[in-house]
């Protein structure tokens, strides 16, 4: 990542003092991703994925979070840009479309009013005009009657036309960077397939970057490019997403798959989960912070505990943060864990 | 009880919720949740209940477990009717029977410690254990995975996987023979979704028990089940072992959800072949006549709009609704299940 790309995250960090102590959400997060890729980022609840969203969008802006660290889109540098300058950026650099479309959405406003609205913000058009957008919008994400629905109010939406509704408004100033937290996450799974199909298709018509954020590793096989995990506030493993479904590297990623029931394979007898449960923010453990839940820390001589891994690249743009040795890693992987994975 | 028995059968249950509208409050309609569905769960082994949003599946485990009062249909436990069982003969049946919920944080009571959440059915049903209930409740508690030296802590103290485990404890209490587990992984994280499906499992084999699963996660619903039904509206479309259902699905809304589900396989997303449903769930309230699923069907002809389905045996238990079924093998002439060549 030597060279700037579309949208460069260096070293982000974002922590909220609280009563209870410093809550470090994210920390140290570094990443890229160009135009027309999809990166996806997954972790478990508490990972800090849903802060690194509303950080990148300047959301913290303001509020108790202190941020360090860069965020480079386009060539411009958000964390110290002013909230003004930012707000200026949303709606048609950047958009992100929310788990739950009620929250993201005026309750008294039709839905039409609220992307012509957006839609005004960036345009210099009357609002029939943008009406007319916000109808083509609606009809573009599959909404039936557009010129009937758009007068419609979000309640009187399903919850699978909701969402449409909000990835309409998200994409109605046609963003360059799209972050969708769990967009289908409270969806049925054949309306998630629906959402899923429709933002892949949109993506590749608008040339966007798209950050998809979910714990749902089948989610993220379906759409992404990269994928990037997220482990309490840091990254732990980067790749392509054949790099991380092929070839992991790291004892949690390696957790994440054993866990995770598969369609697409012969049942196992039992599943592989991972022990314990994900540390508090507030005291993450010392050193490499998986070490209380993960088998292998007793191979890395003590180290597990005291020094925190560094990110390192393990081959072509894979990152792994982790002390056993890439030979080690690979040696688990090949002969202990994918056997077993692979009988599923 | 022999393996061919039921523990529990299901016939034609029915609820219908009405809908109240104006100052009168006259009854204008109803939610027809739960519509004239049957099954059975043999001994021992785990019926799977899956099906999407509002489909009726939390509303069966309710009925079942007489926690809501049927509109129609019988509910036999044991050779008993507990269709309409009172208060005072529902005490015993609540022992037998019991549910654990989708949501660890709210269905304990913060105020309570562990060891009073989980001792609490000893208490309500009055029963006295030999060893005294402490003793009893840190057995339980260690069988779940928990440290028995926690029983005075409270829920807020735990994470949300050892909540599902007091959750869990709690239900073991009284030795129920029936399990109901609405959702009971749903909210919680994938790696702590597998140690609760293990720990299901392992209780099942030593405590000889026989559960229904409700979870809309199909994959979650394969691992842990022996059969499975799919709901649809208010409705059993189909209902098979696993295996069948889930290699050879002949319903198209079964073939329908399991095509949806993501797959974690990057190399597959090329070349799978997906159905894709258009639209939504219609609401229960007015659900399309005839068969449910013919608004969104691809195979829909016109008998599907005028003539119901029936749940049918088309192979080795396996039961499908369906006119035009998908997988089907020879289909008997003249079968109710026959449609006219369209
Ligand atoms: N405004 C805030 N003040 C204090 N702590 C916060 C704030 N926002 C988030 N956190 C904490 O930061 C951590 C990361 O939260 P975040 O919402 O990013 O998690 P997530 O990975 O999106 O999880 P989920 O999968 O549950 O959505 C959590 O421990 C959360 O409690
Ligand atoms: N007490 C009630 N009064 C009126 N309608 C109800 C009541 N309880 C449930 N319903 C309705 O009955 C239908 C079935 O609900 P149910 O909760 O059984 O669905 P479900 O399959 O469990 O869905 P989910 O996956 O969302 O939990 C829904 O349309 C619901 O709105
Ligand atoms: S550094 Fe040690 S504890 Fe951390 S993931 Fe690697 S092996 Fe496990
Ligand atoms: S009966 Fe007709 S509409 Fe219903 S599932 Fe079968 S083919 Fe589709
Ligand atoms: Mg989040
Ligand atoms: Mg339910």
């Amino acid at each position: 990542m030597s060279q700037q790309s579309f949208l460069d995250v260096k070293d982000l960090r974002i922590h909220f003092p609280t009563d209870d102590g410093l809550v470090k959400s994210v920390d140290g997060l570094t990443f890229g991703l160009e135009r027309g890729k999809t990166l996806g980022i997954v972790g478990e609840s508490g990972s800090g994925k849903s802060v690194t969203s509303l950080g990148i969008l300047g959301l913290h802006k303001g509020g108790r979070a202190r941020i360090s660290g860069e965020i480079w889109l386009d060539g411009e540098e958000l964390v110290s840009a002013s909230p003004e300058h930012v707000r200026g950026l949303r709606g048609k650099k950047m958009a992100m479309i929310f788990q739950d479309p009620l929250s993201a959405m005026h309750p008294y406003y039709t839905v039409g009013d609220q992307i012509i609205e957006a839609y005004r913000i960036h345009h210099d058009v009357s609002k029939s005009v943008a009406k007319k957008h916000a109808i083509d919008m609606l009809g573009r994400v599959g909404i039936p009657e557009p010129t009937r629905r758009v007068d419609s109010y979000p309640h009187e939406f399903s919850g699978g036309m909701r969402q449409r509704a909000m990835i309409a408004m998200a994409l109605s100033c046609d963003p360059e960077l799209l972050i969708a937290d769990e967009p289908t996450t409270a969806l049925d799974v054949t309306v998630q397939a629906q959402i899923l199909d429709l933002m892949r298709d949109l993506q590749r018509e608008f040339n966007s970057a798209l950050i998809i954020i979910t714990h749902d590793l089948g989610v993220v096989a379906e759409l992404s490019d990269d994928i990037l995990v997220m482990y309490a506030g840091k990254c732990i493993e980067y790749g392509t997403t054949e790099d991380i479904f092929y070839r992991p590297e790291h004892p949690y990623t390696w957790g994440l798959l054993g866990s995770m029931p598969r369609l697409d394979r012969e049942p196992t007898e039992r599943l592989l989960p991972i022990k314990g449960s994900p540390p508090s923010l507030i005291n993450v453990p010392p050193g490499c912070a998986f070490h209380p839940r993960c088998p292998y820390a007793e191979l890395t001589g003590g180290k597990a505990g005291t020094e925190v891994p560094p990110l390192a690249e393990t081959e072509g743009g894979h990152l792994v943060r982790c002390h056993l040795d890439k030979a080690e890693r690979r040696r688990l992987w090949e002969n202990e864990i994918k056997p077993v994975l692979e009988t599923q | 009880m022999t393996e061919n028995e039921p523990l529990l059968s299901v016939q034609n249950l029915q609820k219908h919720f009405p809908v109240h509208k104006g100052l009168l409050k006259r009854q204008v309609g109803a939610v027809k949740a739960v519509d004239d569905i049957s099954f059975e769960v043999f001994k021992g082994e785990t019926l799977g209940l899956v099906g999407e949003s509002g489909c009726g599946k939390s509303t069966t485990g309710r009925l079942v477990t007489r926690l809501l009062e049927p509109t129609g249909g019988k509910i036999v436990f044991e050779g008993r009717d507990i269709t309409h069982a009172g208060q005072g003969s529902l005490r015993p049946l609540r022992r037998d029977m019991q549910m654990i919920f989708q949501d660890p944080y709210s269905s304990l009571n913060p105020r309570h410690t562990v060891g009073a959440i989980v001792g609490a059915p000893f208490r309500i049903q009055g029963v006295k254990p030999e060893q005294g209930i402490k003793k009893a409740v840190q057995e339980i508690l260690e069988l779940v995975g928990l440290n028995p030296e926690h029983y005075n802590r409270y829920p807020h103290e735990f994470s949300g996987g050892q909540r599902q485990r007091i959750g869990i404890a709690r239900t073991l209490a009284l030795k129920p023979k029936l399990i109901i587990a609405d959702e009971p992984v749903s909210a919680l994280d994938v790696s702590i979704q597998a140690q609760v499906v293990n720990l299901l499992e392992d209780l099942q084999n030593e405590l000889n028990l026989t559960y229904v699963v409700i979870a809309h996660d199909l994959s979650v619903v394969r691992h842990i089940s022996d059969r499975v039904a799919v709901m649809y509206l208010g409705k059993i479309v189909e209902i098979a072992d696993r295996k069948r259902l889930y290699s050879a699905p002949m319903h198209p809304y079964t073939n329908a959800l399991l095509s949806a589900v993501p797959v974690p396989d990057p190399r597959a997303r090329a070349d799978r072949e997906r159905i894709r449903l258009t639209g939504d769930v219609p609401s229960p309230l007015n659900p399309p006549p005839a068969c449910r699923f013919h608004t969104r069907c691809w195979k829909a002809q016109e008998i599907c709009k005028t003539v119901e389905p029936p749940l049918e045996e088309l192979a080795g238990g396996h039961r499908v609704a369906c006119h035009f079924p998908e997988n089907a093998p020879e289909v008997p002439a003249g079968s109710a299940g026959t449609p006219a060549t369209a």
